[in-house]
């Protein structure tokens, strides 16, 4: 388990999927798209409006799903100090706002013709905005610390503790009455009809094959980013005693 | 290595500590965490008179009654129903049948609403009035949703 941990085979493995998932992912938006955007049914409640939850429904599963990643991360670099474990959150983080960004940006577009209104403060909303104020704190963290290593670790705490919100944003439909509608992917079944969840299914594959390739590629900047950051340490530490060397 | 095993206990147990904390506070505020009342918990009067809240359920068939923009229909759980009043526009999904939720107050027996919302709901009944519906007894998981039959 923990050779995972060496950045070389973490990079060569991240490396050997990032082709496939990236391929993945442009061919299933390519077939995606159209037939969620056009070719699908329009809802008979809902007419055309029902499409914007192709893109709202990977969004928030991906914001849900990222946040899990960052914080199995967070954990593992709290724990095992491995320094690719907090490479990997850092990488996470933006993409993981961004999409719960994604995700309540479309909810409200369609919360305004259908329930109307934008905005209500119920459990299910108020739980994925606060996701995406942990993901901004994260972000804010990890970078307010002169020494990068003690970013990493309020961060990783952060990233742990925000964990908590995720049964919740999950559950809230069920624990307690809101105006957002319960999941409609069940443990037992499906409520919605065949036609409406093939374009779902094909833009969640989408979604979430799109995120482990930009993933990888976040992860192969912030590598060099550690990499870098290291480099101009080792010259800097290294100036003085030359200086001595060539006084002497 | 027991360093590493001790900080792995330190962040379960946190974790753990955390989330029995959090449960226990959700729990403490479930009241304000509902986003409405059922007709039910208005008859039973656990909201006082004149404070606000919204009431959830289904509107009555045959109750809308609109004169321009004067609206009055019933809200119902099928065990219990409120008269509602409301001046203004409606969401394009309300109608007979569909499930809503109305804020505002009860004023003389009668709520008086300030915004009604439509709920939408792939089963075409909200989950908390079906669970509210299969409370009182008037219909059981699978069977046909009473009253929700699409108007259109």
């Amino acid at each position: 388990m923990h050779r995972f941990a060496n950045p070389t085979t973490f990079m060569r493995i991240a490396n050997a999927i990032f082709p496939w998932a990236a391929g993945l992912s442009a061919v299933l938006f390519l077939i995606g798209l159209p037939v969620a955007l056009v070719t699908s049914p329009a809802d008979y409640q809902q007419g055309d409006s029902v499409r914007l939850f192709y893109v709202h429904v990977p969004a928030a599963w991906i914001s849900l799903m990222v946040y899990g990643m960052m914080a199995v991360s967070s954990a593992a670099f709290l724990i095992w100090r491995h320094p690719m474990a907090s490479v990997s959150a850092r990488a996470l983080a933006p993409v993981g706002a961004i999409f719960t960004a994604l995700a309540l940006v479309t909810g409200s577009l369609w919360g305004r013709p259908m329930w109307g209104t934008y905005w209500v403060w119920d459990a299910r909303l108020t739980s994925e905005l606060l996701l995406l104020f942990i993901y901004l704190g994260y972000i804010a963290i990890a970078d307010a610390f002169e020494d990068p290593e003690r970013g990493d670790k309020a961060a990783a705490v952060l990233g742990v503790v925000g964990s908590v919100n995720l049964p919740i944003i999950h559950f809230s439909v069920e624990w307690w009455n809101t105006l957002h509608q319960p999941s409609i992917i069940k443990m037992t079944g499906f409520t919605v009809d065949g036609s409406i969840l093939l374009p779902l299914f094909l833009m969640l594959g989408a979604f979430t094959s799109y995120t482990i390739a930009i993933w990888v590629l976040r992860l192969r900047s912030e590598l060099l980013a550690v990499k870098l950051r290291n480099a101009r340490m080792s010259e800097v530490s290294l100036a003085p005693s030359l200086n001595r060397g060539a006084a002497e | 290595m027991t360093r590493k095993r001790r900080r792995l206990y330190f962040v379960l147990l946190g974790l753990a500590g955390l989330a029995a904390g959090v449960g226990l506070a959700l729990t403490a505020f479930q009241d304000s965490i509902v986003f409405f009342r059922s007709p039910s918990e208005i008859a039973e009067g656990k909201v006082a008179g004149g404070q606000r809240v919204r009431i959830g359920g289904l509107v009555e068939n045959g109750s809308v009654v609109k004169n321009g923009q004067n609206i009055s229909f019933s809200v119902t759980d099928m065990a219990n129903t409120v008269k509602v009043h409301y001046t203004g526009l409606l969401p394009d999904l309300f109608r007979e049948g569909q499930g809503i939720v109305a804020e505002g107050k009860m004023e003389q027996g009668v709520f008086v609403a300030s915004e009604v919302l439509a709920k939408h709901d792939e089963n075409y009944m909200p989950k908390e009035v079906a669970d509210a519906l299969k409370k009182s007894g008037h219909w059981q998981e699978g069977g046909p949703p009473p009253s929700t039959a699409p108007a259109k």
